[in-house]
């Protein structure tokens, strides 16, 4: 390993460096070490010759190297040259003298702090064309709403069943586990504490009105952006990247109608089933902590909840739950149209697809409860 | 040539995925510093066989030897040196994403050699101007590239560590036939240059006639023929009849015609 692979010998002015061993991609971290440390030591040659005829091997990593050795002493204007090249190599060398003679740019140097301000700036531009771009598809997609409404027959009924059953029907388990447990955790953490001042039985109230009207439809919501609204994303950012939307449109197709429409109908059709569903499994959850934990009957917990709650709280939460589904599946189809050819930018517009969803979700709650306590419901 | 031993020898060797046999003891060599054509129907399994040679596809049976050594043989270092020593062109190119072109040909280097950046980057650029590409086409994206573009970098990449072997996966397939004869005489050129044997799939009769030095034809899921073009042209087997007799093959057998009698 530790083999010589060039020798020098100068005579006043002139200098012979001779290569010999194998030049090649193994060792080219020590060869540019040592042809670094010969163009240095030799700064005062003023004809050099580079004598080739000893290497037992020569790669293109050795052939640059011996190249980049040559022009080092070039550029100070000595008089370089490769002697001693065998046919094989030949070619190789003749290839390499061609390569690398543009000038690298160096890469601009900028003030950090003007950088740091233009992406501050882009991030909140973008923030400002992400709702643009949402109001555009739902523009869209009111006009194909529309159009297919004046003719049904354009309705893609097997598309909108498919992705029901994706989003909806094969949702139901995780939901029901997930809306289940939270139920059960909400009661169990009332009792501990409403216990200490005798108010047990209010647990029913605060369990029942806060699945009813926020919890239940908000925990479907984060579900569903992570589960289906990442699917949505990444299949039309996928699409997008394999030209199959353009296919769709050169068609003669609207890829919103075909593409948009029945995945936002679905989701529009599921979202509120499931807040049904997954309210109905927190009040099962909560009664059930409240039986086995708390020590109060079924029927008492029944007949509590029958007086804390009363159509209207159920209708607040239904009511916001096909509004979520709209956010979340817009979000989704803007995000999966973003993406471009990369596989990064496909995964950055699935992350960002999931987060902005969540994100106007709980934004959008906060819209209701407002204009719930203002109409005084 | 042939006297020398093979870099790849494939032995009696059965893939099938399921119910289904792709390759029934199929036997190939490759001879160093030669390119080999390997054609067949579409669906005949020539890339299986490739991807059986690198290792992606699992066999069932037969041996697969390269540079001598029997690869089911082998641990996982043995391998990755076997691996350093030879460089595969996806048909689609499968460069990576969201590196830029550049990047995609630092990336082999930088994963197997410790080497400083400066000469990383000065090897991956003199690659990249080895097949062809301008400097501007260094810092962009595979998605900002050309059918082409793509092939060459990826060729760029597939040799970025100077491998003995370059296995090529229908090279020339989605280029026109300008940029295809461009791409054959690069292939021959860097053949040369770099002394590489060269297992190539194809379906371009063009190719086969410009730049193979032997041809094998796999059918049914073996290896029917092998050897020169002439030999093939001259061969009996109703397969190759009707893919060399076809009109496409004409014009290549009055090509080889036209150098043998000029």
């Amino acid at each position: 390993m530790s083999s010589v692979l060039l020798t020098a010998t100068a005579e006043g002015e002139r200098l012979a460096l001779a290569a010999t061993g194998a030049w090649t991609a193994e060792r080219a971290a020590e060869l540019e070490r040592i042809i670094d440390e010969a163009a240095r030591r030799h700064k005062d040659a003023l004809s050099v010759d580079i004598d080739l005829a000893k290497l037992e091997r020569l790669d293109t990593f050795g052939a640059w190297l011996v190249e980049r050795l040559k022009r080092a002493f070039i550029v100070r204007g000595s008089n370089a040259r490769i002697i001693g090249l065998s046919d094989a190599d030949r070619g190789l060398m003749d290839e390499l003298q061609l390569v690398n003679r543009a000038p690298v740019q160096d890469r601009s140097t900028t003030n950090r702090i003007l950088l740091a301000l233009d992406s501050l700036g882009r991030g909140v531009a973008q923030i400002g064309w992400a709702f643009v771009l949402i109001a555009q598809l739902l523009g869209a997609l009111t006009a194909a709403a529309l159009g297919t409404i004046a003719h049904p027959r354009t309705l893609r009924l097997t598309s909108i069943v498919h992705h029901l059953e994706r989003v909806g029907w094969r949702a139901v388990p995780i939901i029901l586990l997930s809306t289940f447990m939270i139920g059960a955790i909400l009661a169990q953490q009332g009792i501990f504490h409403f216990r200490t001042f005798g108010a047990d039985v209010f647990v029913v109230d605060m369990v029942s009105i806060l699945v009813l009207r926020e919890v239940g439809v908000l925990i479907v919501c984060v579900m569903v952006a992570g589960r289906s609204g990442s699917a949505y994303t990444a299949e039309i950012g996928s699409m997008k990247m394999r030209e199959e939307i353009d296919a769709v449109r050169t068609m003669g197709l609207d890829p919103i109608q075909v593409l948009v429409l029945p995945r936002i109908i679905a989701l529009v059709i599921a979202v509120p089933l499931l807040t049904f569903i997954g309210s109905m499994a927190a009040l099962y959850g909560a009664g059930l902590v409240c039986w086995l934990y708390g020590g109060m009957a079924p029927d008492i917990f029944l007949e509590r909840l029958r007086e804390a709650i009363s159509l209207q709280t159920f209708a607040v939460g239904m009511i916001k739950a096909p509004f979520m589904a709209l956010t979340i599946g817009l979000v989704a189809c803007v995000e999966g149209f973003e993406v471009e050819g990369s596989a990064a930018s496909l995964g950055l517009k699935t992350t960002a697809s999931v987060v902005k969803s969540i994100f106007l979700v709980i934004a959008l709650d906060g819209l209701f409860a407002m204009f719930f306590a203002g109409i005084g419901m | 040539m042939a006297n020398s031993p093979p870099v790849i020898s494939v032995r009696d060797l059965v893939v099938g995925f399921g119910e289904a046999t792709v390759l029934d003891h199929a036997t190939i060599d490759v001879f160093e510093g030669e390119i080999l054509g390997f054609v067949g129907g579409s669906g005949a399994g020539k890339s299986v066989l490739m991807r059986a040679i690198i290792g992606l596809v699992p066999k069932r049976h037969g041996t697969i030897e390269v540079f001598g050594n029997d690869l089911a043989a082998l641990n996982d270092r043995q391998r990755r040196s076997i691996e350093q020593r030879w460089g595969v062109l996806f048909q689609q190119g499968a460069l990576f994403s969201s590196l830029t072109a550049l990047q995609n040909v630092q990336f082999p280097i930088h994963e197997y050699l410790d080497l400083s950046p400066r000469l990383i980057k000065e090897i991956a650029l003199a690659k990249l101007e080895m097949v062809g590409l301008s400097a501007d086409v260094r810092g962009k994206y595979p998605a900002e590239l050309s059918g082409g573009m793509i092939k060459r970098v990826a060729l760029a990449r597939a040799l970025a560590l100077d491998p003995d072997i370059v296995f090529l996966d229908e090279p020339t397939s989605g280029l026109d036939p300008i940029g295809a004869a461009e791409f054959d005489e690069l292939i021959r050129t860097l053949q040369r240059t770099l002394g590489l044997s060269v297992f190539m799939v194809t379906h371009d009769l063009d190719s086969l006639h410009a730049v193979c030095d032997r041809i094998a034809v796999l059918s049914e899921g073996r290896v029917i023929a092998a050897g020169p073009i002439e030999a093939m042209l001259a061969s009996e087997h109703p397969w190759l009849r009707s893919y060399f007799g076809g009109k496409r093959g004409r014009q290549v057998q009055g090509k080889v015609q036209a150098q043998l009698h000029p």
